[in-house]
């Protein structure tokens, strides 16, 4: 408790003690001010806040849709193969995102592996879709895919083979078992996989910097600047507050529509 | 039917006759019928030439150890399975490609499969909300089913997952009555199910056969079940159908040592054909009296129910008599059971606690048997 107290908490307040600073003071006792709120609606600081939500959004919508089939596959098709096909999509989690990152780099650049063998074998000169949005959430799909898929699978699995051909039986099609069964009893993981990946995605800040060039500054890389170059702590600090904020809302606003207790059946 | 046999009234034992499959009287108007029904397993033959006729509302029990194929049957029926050869007639009409959700029949499944995520108005309300019934007369129709199973009407709003055991098996039913299927499939949806209300259950389920007037296929490991509730059984072993028939006639004239044996404890001496009409045994060295088994044999069995096997008095006497030591008995509740060995080979006799054998352990006791308490069987 203590530990937790030190670690979690206190930090934590200080941030929140920081973001009610004067501009450039180094100093949590001090009369509250509101002026780093008050910068941040006036210096358009909420363009990063939108870029930040929206490519967190998309992110977790395509990985929905990337995952749903490969996750229904792992918990009921593949069988004795999934264990390996679990492997292969770890894997990469042991090495560092900024080194795979980068590879996609050498791989994408004007030049790079893909461009440059196109351009000397077939002499296609095609231009570069890196340091774009698009590519930014390219970026948090493939290093996120993980998140995603493993409590997609577990949901899945979780939903009885028996329920869903007793529904079948009572004269329910493909899709009506699909959305009257099959996907409200394994939202649980799919809500889990949703979440954690929508707060990776808004916390992400090497995909922006790496593959998207500083096209687009999220806002992370704002609290990174506010707190180190700029040297405005209390700035930085109630972009943080803010952030903190408005995901905590969102994720509890989804929590309170998909109980999770409910759907189990707990309750 | 079990009632009379603890009057060991004598009973009389129509011939059999020579068919690997004996069916009783032939069935009138059959709604269901299987035509060498036979689905493979890679070369695991799961089912194997099952022909079958199923009367309209008739209440047509499968029973079989487990590993028989009586649940792969039961899929192919229900359409969760296709089979690898042979024909399913549904009124006449071939099924066999026909998906699960086109057919007009309805499964209750072993775990039930009910919908953890609905209420109990829901999960009953589902075959009718997929029909696009409006919510009013779903809920009309939920309601009667309901009051039907007996069922409070304030479970509409409960959970299902908070139900008990034996409500659980009435929401099943009647999200399955719901559907209103031609045959109703059920696959052991008691095994789970502690004895006192699985007693009660089969009697419940048999009322509801009556009421719905429905054509009702159930399948079970316990023949026990199957004889209380059914009209006809079918006893299946390997993934054939072993015999056919009335649970009376299972009882008196298994068709084989296999079913006399499913039907519970039984004395079973093998014998061999010996002279003038009786049997052999090597290992009594003995010949016994038997009932006549048409078609002639080499080799079977006799089986003796412990309720037809008497312990015999001086004095008293019995077609067949063997002399041995009482081992042991056992209370079984409105019976005792007497274990007596000749030899090796133990015995089981059984009577009323009423009436019970005076004797000690390890006395001397003599038991008998006429040839019509017996019933000679095939390999």
């Amino acid at each position: 408790m203590v530990l937790l107290l030190l670690g979690f908490a206190a930090p934590l307040l200080a941030i929140v003690g920081f973001s009610f600073g004067k501009e450039r003071t180094f100093d949590l006792w001090q009369v509250p001010a509101f002026e780093g709120y008050l910068t941040i609606v006036r210096e358009t600081f909420y363009y990063s806040f939108l870029w930040s939500l929206g490519m967190a959004v998309a992110t977790v919508l395509i990985l929905a849709v990337i995952c749903y089939p490969v996750a229904y596959g792992l918990a009921k098709i593949f069988g004795r193969w999934a264990n390996l096909i679990t492997l292969l999509l770890v894997l990469p989690l042991f090495v560092s995102e900024n080194v795979r990152l980068y590879g996609w780099v050498l791989f994408l650049i004007k030049g790079g592996v893909l461009l440059g063998t196109l351009n000397s074998l077939f002499g296609i000169e095609a231009d570069s879709i890196l340091f774009t949005p698009g590519m930014i959430v390219f970026g948090m799909v493939y290093v996120y895919l993980p998140f995603m898929l493993f409590p997609m699978t577990l949901g899945l699995s979780m939903v009885p083979n028996d329920v869903k051909e007793a529904a079948s039986d009572l004269g329910a099609g493909r899709l009506q078992v699909f959305r009257e069964v099959e996907l409200p009893l394994a939202m649980p993981g799919i809500v889990i996989g949703c979440l954690l990946t929508f707060v990776l995605s808004v916390g992400a800040i090497a995909e922006a910097k790496i593959l998207g060039g500083q096209s687009v500054i999220p806002v992370v890389h704002d609290i990174e600047i506010a707190f180190t170059y700029a040297q405005n702590w209390p700035l930085g600090a109630a972009i943080s507050v803010l952030l903190i904020v408005l995901v905590g809302a969102l994720v509890l606003l989804v929590l309170r529509r998909f109980d999770l207790d409910r759907i189990l059946g707990r309750r | 039917m079990a009632a009379d046999a603890w009057a060991p009234e004598r009973v009389s034992h129509s011939p059999i006759q020579n068919d690997p499959v004996f069916m009783s009287a032939p069935v009138r108007n059959s709604i269901l019928e299987l035509k060498a029904l036979t689905k493979q397993f890679g070369s695991f033959k799961a089912v194997s030439g099952i022909d079958l006729e199923v009367g309209e509302g008739e209440f047509f029990t499968i029973v079989g150890p487990s590993g028989s194929g009586k649940t792969t049957l039961l899929r192919m029926l229900a359409g969760m399975e296709v089979p690898s050869s042979g024909d399913i007639l549904l009124k006449g009409k071939r099924i066999n490609d026909l998906p699960a959700n086109q057919r007009p029949t309805c499964m209750v499944f072993q775990s039930l499969a009910l919908f953890p995520h609905r209420t109990v108005g829901q999960n009953i309300e589902f075959p009718l909300k997929i029909r696009g019934e409006p919510a009013a007369k779903r809920r009309e129709r939920a309601l009667q089913l309901m009051r039907q199973l007996r069922l409070p009407e304030n479970y509409y709003d409960k959970a299902v997952t908070q139900c008990s055991g034996g409500e659980r098996q009435r929401v099943a039913l009647a999200r399955a009555l719901a559907y209103d299927p031609q045959i109703l499939f059920f696959d052991e949806p008691l095994s789970a199910i502690d004895y006192k209300l699985r007693k009660a259950l089969e009697k419940e389920l048999k009322d509801i056969h009556r009421e719905t007037g429905k054509t009702f296929m159930y399948i079970t490991h316990s023949l026990e079940e199957a004889m209380v509730m059914s009209d006809r059984i079918g006893v299946m072993r390997e993934g054939r159908l072993v015999q056919v028939g009335t649970p009376d006639e299972i009882y008196s004239e298994p068709s084989d040592k296999f079913v006399s044996e499913f039907m519970g404890e039984v004395n079973v001496i093998d014998v061999r054909r010996g002279e003038s009409g009786r049997v052999t045994s090597e290992k009594f060295n003995a010949n016994f009296t038997a009932p006549p088994l048409p078609g002639g044999f080499e080799t079977g069995h006799l089986v003796v129910r412990p309720e037809y096997m008497r312990f015999l008095n001086d004095g008293e006497s019995a077609e067949n008599r063997l002399t041995g030591r009482l081992y042991n008995e056992y209370a079984l509740g409105s019976r005792i059971q007497y274990q007596v060995r000749v030899g090796e080979h133990v015995f089981i006799v059984e009577r009323l606690r009423q009436k019970a054998f005076e004797a000690h352990l390890d006395d001397e006791v003599t038991i008998g048997w006429d040839a019509s308490d017996s019933i000679l069987v095939r390999d």
